[in-house]
């Protein structure tokens, strides 16, 4: 309300009256499960990092090492021709610094994900990850050099999380 | 006005699962197909605008539209996303290159029903929530109630409707592309379990995965590019009320109004002289009966005599469904509509090998959007311009 709008037109309602029910509304959670299937690039590439290594696949008209693997080149729309392994370590390309979590509460220590480009990957190829033992965040520089951080073999389940994070490292 | 042709189709499927390919790579195969079919065109250069059909729901993605560009070829390309069947699509793509601006066109659908683990909840979802929702059951419980209203009003027999089954699995044995073929009896139809009263069992199509790619064209490219361009004599589509409470449940006036379009535009008079076989969706088996007579090939009420009499058996005077229709193919969910296609084009071309129709010219393609929707999109396409 402001000084000259002392009352609006209309009931006034609060939050006490949809809890009381005096507000009727409808609410419904929908069952929305899905399993989808990896496939032939993805499925190698999970396999892959149970064993600690990153898969990319190779396509021999722009000579591209494309992480993460496909089958298809989606610059020369062509079946991509082969697979090879590029390193854990590589360059950040951008970062984001996040100081409250998903429900908007304030994180004790800020989440960083950063845009990892590959060591052996074509330019600008790598992958997404959280970024840790960086120490101040405000360190965190464009190009600084990072290297995996992987679970232990028997904790690995073929997922992007068997990589904990990616910290940086001096060379 | 350019006329417009589909000038190239690829499918991969339709199977009950493809656990082995995602559906980027289902979609990749589809689309390699399609481009060469079209005389081998390259989709990063000879192609103005990608149309997608999808529906996020059943991607169990938000803004599906996103995940679609680099498998069909068209990343930094121009593409956007028909959240419906791929006749829809199909209709977009028309218009786009009726327009004048464009002359290639790509068309894409698909189902990866295998990768929905809750089908039936997926499918309630697209119920009112305030009316219908809280009711709960099984949602096909609507088809029920359709076709329990469509038999008393027009006296078709339930074992009209179950012939049509029998019909479309057997059919679906000639098409390397059905899922489900079969040779089965009326009697088992008619004995198989019932679901949805008077619903049973083997007259509801089971959902199958799949994808199709097609390219359309102006003439100009068209005539360039294929020495076999079918050609889009008309379009049409229309939406009846959501509301279960009032809607027609009788006469699928949705596929009326979307077929009486489509035939002002390809001055189609006389479906049944005019043209030579539909694929009609038959997501149920009383569905195709019912618009059968939507589209205008006989009165209402007509449909069941035709089918039991075997005029629309696929060496009848005017078959449907020669593809297996979605019982046969596998219900390819937003791809039905294409499957649809998909078979008129190939019949249309001569290229249907065992369940070819001799001197087939003239084809109709159908699609309904499936429970709970009364929309539907009914397309003309031709062997001559
Ligand atoms: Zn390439």
């Amino acid at each position: 309300m402001s000084v000259k709008i002392k009352h609006y037109p209309g009931e006034e309602i609060e939050t006490q009256d949809f809890r009381e029910g005096k507000v009727l509304f409808e609410s419904f959670k929908p069952k929305a499960k899905y399993a989808w299937s990896a496939g032939i690039a993805i499925s190698r590439f999970l396999e892959e990092l149970k064993n600690g290594r990153i898969l990319a696949s190779t396509c021999s008209k722009c000579k591209r090492i494309m992480v993460p693997p496909r089958i298809y080149c989606e610059k020369c729309f062509k079946p991509t021709d082969g697979w090879t392994y590029v390193k854990d370590t590589g360059t950040i390309n951008t970062f984001s610094v996040s100081f409250i979590a998903a429900d908007a509460s304030r994180l004790k220590e800020p989440i960083v994900v950063a845009i990892i480009n590959l060591d052996g990957a074509s330019e600008g190829m790598g992958i997404v990850h959280w970024l840790n033992e960086y120490g101040d965040w405000r360190e965190i520089k464009i190009g600084m050099r990072v290297k995996a951080v992987w679970k232990p073999p028997e904790e690995r389940v073929g997922a992007i999380t068997d990589i904990k994070y990616f910290k940086p490292i001096k060379e | 006005m350019s006329e417009v042709a589909i000038i190239g189709v690829g499918c991969v499927g339709f199977r009950p699962m493809t656990p082995e390919l995602s559906y980027k790579e289902l979609m990749f195969e589809a689309a390699v197909k399609a481009y060469e079919d079209a005389g081998g065109i390259n989709p990063r250069e000879d192609v103005d605008i990608f149309v997608a059909c999808s529906e996020d729901y059943l991607e169990g993605f938000s803004i599906f539209d996103e995940f679609v560009p680099d498998q069909l070829g068209a990343a930094l390309r121009h593409l956007f996303t028909v959240t419906g069947d791929g006749m829809l699509g199909l209709a977009a793509a028309y218009m786009l290159i009726k327009t004048g601006q464009f002359d290639t066109v790509v068309l894409e659908a698909h189902s990866k029903a295998s990768d929905i683990l809750t089908y039936t909840d997926i499918v309630q979802f697209g119920f009112d929530p305030i009316f219908n929702r809280p009711l709960g059951g099984h949602p096909y419980y609507v088809a029920g109630l359709e076709m329990t209203r469509y038999l008393y009003e027009t006296c078709t027999t339930e074992e009209q409707c179950a012939q049509v089954v029998v019909k479309n699995k057997r059919n679906a044995l000639l098409n390397p592309h059905a899922a489900y073929g079969a040779n089965i009896t009326l009697d088992q139809v008619m004995h198989s379990e019932k679901l949805f009263h008077p619903l049973k069992k083997l007259e509801i199509s089971t959902p199958a995965d799949g994808c199709i790619v097609m390219v359309l064209a102006s003439e100009k490219v068209a005539e360039k590019l294929t020495d076999k361009p079918i050609w889009v004599k008309g379009v049409g589509w229309c939406t009846e009320t959501p509301s279960l409470e009032t809607r027609d449940w009788t006469r699928a006036v949705y596929t009326r109004l979307a077929a009486e379009m489509a035939y002002k535009e390809a001055k189609i008079t006389n479906p049944w002289r005019d043209i030579d076989f539909a694929e009609i969706h038959d997501l149920f088996a009383y569905k195709e009966l019912q618009h059968m007579e939507a589209l205008k090939l006989c009165d209402y009420g007509e449909a069941g005599k035709l089918t039991e009499d075997g005029l629309t058996s696929l060496n009848g005077e005017f078959p449907v469904n020669p593809s297996g229709g979605l019982l046969g193919m596998g219900y390819g969910l937003e791809a039905s509509g294409l499957q649809k296609v998909l078979e008129v084009v190939i019949q249309l071309r001569g290229e249907a090998g065992a369940r070819q129709i001799d001197d087939a010219e003239v084809g109709l393609a159908h699609t309904w959007r499936g429970i709970p929707t009364a929309t539907g999109v009914v397309a003309v396409l031709s062997k001559v311009k």
